[in-house]
This record gives C-alpha cells, structure tokens and sequence, in this order.
C-alpha cells in the first residue's frame, strides 16, 4: 500500500522526509581510560547488520587531530558522516593558516551541539561518540550520546562496555597509570565484552593521544579461553538441564 | 510534532543491539531521565544552593561527578534536575541571554529579572518543552535570599525554599517540617523565609541530602553545595554513598 | 560644473581603477576622532579621545567590549561602529554557544573583514563608514587588527586611526621596540603618550579619554573617568621631563622598520588614498 503522503510528496516533486527510527549497520561497545600520559581508547572493528558479522574491518576509531581522537558505536553511517563534518572543521583550520586547531574539549562541545541538534529534529544522530585528547597538557576524555547527553570522566565506556567493562575500570582505574597498566585495563575490558556480548568480535584497535600525538594500532586479537571443563559438557555439572 | 506522545525512559542503541536484526524501534524517544536532586533555602541574609552530582540513565550509573548547578555568577545560579541535554541546552541558552543582558543594561541581572527570564525560555518551548525541573536562586537586590522554583514548562513562584529532582519526595517534607518557615498560606502573611540560622540550614540541608540518598538511587556520590551571603560565596562538596 | 562620473555608486570603477566610494568611506575614517592600539607579547592596550557634540553633551563612547578577550575602538561613523560591535558579539556568543571556547580574533576580524568587503560588490549596499582597530587576546597570544571599510584588514604591532593619526603613528614608530616586552603600565603610558600627539587644542583628560585592557588573565575592560586619573596625572609627571632624542634620521629608520613590521605599504593592496589628493577634493 502506497503511504498517502508519500505519493503526494513525489507528485510534488519532493521526497518525503525521511528520519531514522533504527539503526542498520551498528558498531557496539568503545572503551576509553585516561591515564599519565594522556588518553587510550579501544573498540573492536565489526559493523554489524543485525546479527550478521558484515564488516569485519571496519575502523570505529579515527584520528582528528594531533591532539584528538573520536571512537563511535551505533550506526556507522551516521559516523561516517560525523567524519565529514569533522573534517570540514579541520579544513577550515587549515585554511584560516592560524596555527590554531580545535582543541579536544571543542570538538566535544561541537559534537553534543550536532547530536543535541539533531535530536531535537527528531531526527537523530544514532551515535555513541567518545572524544580522547590531551589539552594543556591534560588527559581529556568525554562521551556523548545520541540524545545529546554528553560527560567527561576518567574512564567511560559505551553500550554493553557500560555494564561490563566499566564496573572494571570503576574497580582498577588510577589517573596515574602508566601506559602498559592502562592498556592491560582496556584488553581485560575488551575481553569480558568479547565474552559477553555477542555483537563484539575477536578484533580490536587501540588509539593512543599524548602530547606527542595520536597513534591508532594496528588490529589485534586477545588470548581467550574457552576449553573450561564446563563449556565442553555444560549439562554434567547440572542435572537435569538441558 | 505536537501530537506525539513521548515515552520517556532510557532510548539507547545499546538496550536494542542486543536484538538480532535491524527492525524498527518500538518508539524512539527524544527525551532521557538523567535523575539527580536538587535544593535551595533561602534566608534573610543568605542562599544556599545544593545539588548531587550523579549522573544517571535508567538503572546505569553514567557518571559520579557532574554538575547540575550552572552559575551565571557569584550570586545567581540555576539548578536543573531531569534530562541533562537540555539542562545544558537551557544554561547555554540563559548564559548568552545573560551576557546580551549585561551589554544592553550595563549591569548584571538580578535573580527576579533572570527568574522571568527562565521561565519565558522554558514557556518558549511549551509544545517541545526542556525536560528540566529548575530552580532559580541567588540573592536579590535587597540582599535577602530569593529561590524561584519551576516546572518543565515555566510556570514558576517565588518561595522560602524549593527542592526538585528524584528525591523531592524524600526531601520536601523535612524541609517543610523543619526549616521553621510560615507557610505561604497563612493569613494574614507571615514571612516565609526560612529563619533558621545559617550553619544550622547547612546541616539541614546535608542532612537531607544524606537521607535521599539512603533510598533514591539517582541520588548519591556527592552534594555540591554553595552557600550564597554578601561577603561571597562558599563551595563545599560532601561525598554521599556510592551505592 | 566639474561631476565625477564615476564615483555615484560603489559597484563602478574608475578608469584610473579606482571605486571611489570606497575611499570616500576611508576618508570618512579620518575623519573620527583618534583611536591608538599597540601590544605586548601578553598585553593589548587601545586608547582613543572622545567628541562632545556641543558643550553640554556627553563625550561618545567608542571602544566597545565584545567578549572577555575582545574588543574594539571605532573612528569615523560610530553608528556603524556600534552594528559591528553588535555583529562581533554575536559571533562570540555563538561561537562560544557551539565550541565551548572563545573565538580566536584572526577569525573574528576576519569575518567582520567578509562582511565588510560584501558592501563594497553590491549596488544596493554601501561601505562601512568606520574603522575598526580590534584588540584581542587567545590561545595564539595577544592581537592587534585594523579593519578597513574596503574590506581589507591589517595585523599590526602598534596603529593609530583616525583624526591627526599620524602624530600618533610617529610616536608608536619610534618607540614600538620597547612594547613587545612592556608591562602593563608601560603599555598603557605608552598609549596616552601616543594620543596626547594626537590632540590639538584639549589635552587628555578623564572626561575625553578611555582606554582599553586586554591579555593574559586579564579580561577585556576599558578605564574611563577616575579609574584613568591615575595614568593621565602619570603622563603629565612624565611629560614634563622633556623626551631624550629627537632626530630626524631616528625618525626615517623607525617607519622603514614598521613597514617591515606589517604596514601596508604596497600600493596594490589598497589604500590608493595615500598615493594622492583624496578623490574628493578632485
């Protein structure tokens, strides 16, 4: 049955106006702690449409500037173009030729202000964004949300990573941890997701931003263990299930 | 617009990708409940201002440390409890009206200017309203402490004291019961200004902060408190229970 | 009767290449009362004189505040002045609104030199009357900008605009090596001696005087009346020590190094006033 208002929009010349009501390719859970020397984050490299594994490369941390980096989950489509906007800024610095660069705290201003924006269209952005940097030689890490709800922290983590890798970092997190600590912290995380949610696969980047710079590593793998006597005969130790 | 019906509660992608395939929302909401309390007493020569500092979204903990108050200076402040995007929408709104004021007016705003003001800016958005619960507080041109209290959509009065957010209930009525004020409708008019001394308010107002968040679970981890008199104005933290 | 053709609307050039409205609007600048501007490495200071219209009137105030990092001294048509001042503000606050940050002043001056030049290609718009030296402070460090009604805008050590500038630019042109490294006083004593070169019947004083402040961690705030007591009673102790140094070949070597310095000298850049009589006197 053809929508009413949409024919009517099409013998008008218009398209009907769309919005997002769901997401289709979805990344999950980024994670991301502060430590001495600046700000980590990690995210595994799958966009998931539905339960089907159909990117499997797909890179859900990106570099913005020397001085910031931005992890998403959620629709990746809507990231992607967050990219644009992001990367439309950063020309602009370039050109104005004035040595100065958003900062990591205007990036996450500018980034409530879209998704804040965008929401209110009913329309949203249906992102969760993470924005690491360093600013004046301090460890900035913040999260906003589709909504536009938007705080900084010493560690945040999105999606499932809020119930399952966070009550980790609440448990282990100092600010001055060193580098190899805080890593160590990400991959424990990484890995209780990997476990838990089955929208996270067995293939992970972590991005790194101090004052010297970012870097985002290559994809990596973590050790897991799967051969526990009750994973192979789950029912011998409770009778009468299964 | 007008015509939906929001849902309010938690509206992430998280809760949904936990389904399998991509499929429409059961209803997308524009509007989260980030919870938190917040309360102001005023008193004859004073004003104090507190409010938790958790950050919260359904049965999820976001953040234990962000600030529900927004200072637009020393002696005038906004608090909002409800949906944090909005509250921050809303302080940004009211800080650029503030500082246009200063540049059309040549002098800062008063807490009874700004109090219109706010509940013009929330009235504005009366078919989309901010889902904030405010209160305007600071001290007036008398130097007396001046609390205006709102609801989502600008309706507002003046009182004695006020107390918004998720633990209100708890709140109100020990307020109502112990800060020796006449209530507003007696006859003929008392004053209803709280006429308890100001360290005594403090404690109260700790005290109160303390017992929400024995039993609200949005409220908790930390109380921000000013307290607001003509020699300045004073910023104490008290940690609450983390649970 | 002798009629310039070319000089009816600002979308016509001259065959000289010339758009002669423009420089009417420049002229109009000089006709402003002064307006001096100089820095130091973390300091901006502006200085202008202000006009009565008549005995009785109050002096018209024309350095405006724009943000707590910003802001701006007017010389020619003020009414102008003050819609910029209140374009500049806007800017700020939305910048502000939307980054969190203030706004750096390249941008800023930027943006009002965009809006400036839009009037100079339109037939139903004219120039600016007024120009504008904006004196700002950011993570970049301290700014001076002059903006010119044409559309150009001029980063600057030290500028003076306005009526009988140019004593004023003498002064800043021998002294100008010492502000880099200068205090705040000395910046400030700086600019009323700047000034005081500038006045011809009054001397300064806290009725026709305001000044301007700005820099590290110090928001953008202007002194006027008996806040400037203090420095006008500093600059008439100072003054009657007669200045050391007075030649003519100090003189002629200070200017080259100020052109060096980011004058616009080059004639192609605009400016086209200085290379002759005013059109208007044509």
């Amino acid at each position: 049955m053809v929508d009413p208002k949409a024919a009517a929009a099409v013998h008008s010349g218009h398209d009907p106006i769309k919005h997002t009501t769901s997401p289709y390719v979805t990344g999950t859970s980024v994670l991301g702690v502060t430590y001495r020397d600046g700000v980590l984050l990690a995210a595994d490299t799958l966009g998931s449409y539905g339960s089907t594994k159909r990117y499997k490369s797909f890179e859900r941390l990106c570099k913005v500037n020397d001085q910031t980096i931005i992890g998403a989950g959620g629709e990746l489509s809507d990231f992607q173009y967050i990219l644009t906007l992001l990367e439309e800024l950063s020309n602009e610095d370039f050109c104005a030729d004035d040595d100065a660069k958003l900062s990591p705290k205007e990036i996450y201003a500018y980034l409530s202000r879209v998704l804040y924006n965008r929401r209110s269209k009913m329309d949203p952005l249906w992102n969760s964004l993470v924005v690491g940097g360093v600013q004046d030689g301090k460890p900035f890490l913040g999260t906003i949300t589709m909504l536009g709800v938007h705080y900084s922290d010493d560690h945040i983590a999105t999606g499932f990573g809020q119930m399952l890798a966070r009550p980790l970092f609440r448990e282990r997190h100092r600010p001055d941890m060193s580098e190899e600590e805080a890593t160590q912290l990400l991959h424990e995380g990484l890995r209780v997701c990997y476990y838990r949610d089955k929208q996270t696969t067995n293939k992970f980047q972590i991005a790194k931003v101090t004052t010297e710079g970012t870097t985002i590593s290559e994809p990596f793998a973590l050790e897991t263990k799967w051969d526990y006597k009750a994973f192979v005969n789950p029912g011998a130790l409770a009778m009468g299930t299964w | 617009m007008a015509n939906v019906a929001y849902q309010l509660g938690s509206s992430g992608y998280a809760a949904n990708s936990a389904h399998s395939a991509p499929h429409a929302h059961p209803s997308w909401s524009p509007y989260d409940n980030n919870g938190g309390t917040c309360v102001a007493v005023a008193g004859n020569d004073y004003c104090i201002v507190a409010a938790s500092t958790r950050l919260s979204t359904g049965f999820s903990i976001l953040s234990r440390d962000v600030s529900m108050i927004f200072k637009l200076s020393d002696k005038l402040m906004i608090l909002s409890p409800g949906f944090q995007a909005d509250a921050r929408t809303l302080h940004k709104v009211l800080q650029q009206r503030y500082i246009q004021y200063q540049f059309n007016h040549s002098r800062p705003m008063s807490v009874a200017a700004c109090a219109q003001l706010l509940g013009n800016t929330l009235y504005y958005k009366r078919f989309f309203p901010y889902y904030t619960f405010n209160i305007c507080a600071g001290l007036d041109e008398q130097g007396k402490g001046a609390v205006y209290s709102y609801d989502a959509i600008g309706s507002h009065e003046r009182s004695g004291y006020a107390v918004q957010g998720s633990g209100k209930d708890l709140i109100q009525p020990v307020l109502d019961n112990q800060l020796k004020a006449a209530s507003p409708l007696v006859l003929p008019p008392e004053n209803w200004m709280s006429s308890l001394p100001l360290d005594q308010a403090v404690d109260l107002v700790k005290d109160a902060f303390v017992s929400a968040g024995e039993r609200d679970i949005y409220t908790g981890d930390a109380v921000e408190i000013y307290i607001i008199t003509k020699e300045g104005t004073r910023r104490e933290v008290v940690e609450l229970k983390k649970d | 009767m002798f009629r310039n053709q070319y000089d009816q609307d600002v979308v016509t050039w001259s065959p000289q290449g010339r758009i002669h409205q423009i420089e009417y609007a420049m002229e109009a600048v000089k006709q402003g009362s002064a307006v001096v501007g100089l820095k130091s490495k973390t300091h901006v200071v502006l200085a202008s004189i202000k006009r009565t219209s008549a005995e009785l009137g109050a002096f018209q105030r024309k350095l405006f505040k724009i943000d707590d990092h910003v802001g701006i001294g007017a010389s020619g048509l003020i009414s102008d002045g003050r819609s910029i001042s209140r374009f500049l503000r806007n800017e700020c606050l939305s910048h502000r609104f939307v980054f969190e940050q203030p706004i750096q002043v390249s941008r800023l001056v930027r943006d009002l030199a965009d809006r400036a030049q839009v009037a100079t290609q339109r037939s139903w718009k004219r120039p600016y009357g007024v120009g504008i030296l904006s004196a700002g402070y950011d993570k970049t460090g301290s700014h001076l900008y002059y903006n010119c009604p044409s559309g150009a805008y001029y980063d600057y050590k030290a500028m003076a605009i306005g009526a009988r500038s140019q004593a004023a630019k003498t002064y800043l042109e021998r002294n100008f090596e010492e502000f880099a490294g200068a205090d705040v006083d000395a910046l400030l004593q700086h600019s009323l001696k700047a000034l005081s070169a500038s006045v011809t019947e009054d001397e300064l004083s806290a009725d026709n005087t305001a000044v301007a402040l700005v820099g590290q961690g110090t928001p953008f705030t202007i002194l006027e009346g008996d806040a400037l007591k203090p420095y006008l009673a500093a600059l008439k102790a100072d003054e009657d020590v007669p200045p050391p140094g007075d030649g003519e070949g100090e003189m002629a070597e200070a200017t080259d190094a100020a052109a060096s310095a980011g004058e616009p000298a080059a004639p192609e850049e605009g400016a086209p006033a200085a290379e002759g009589p005013a059109p208007m006197e044509d």
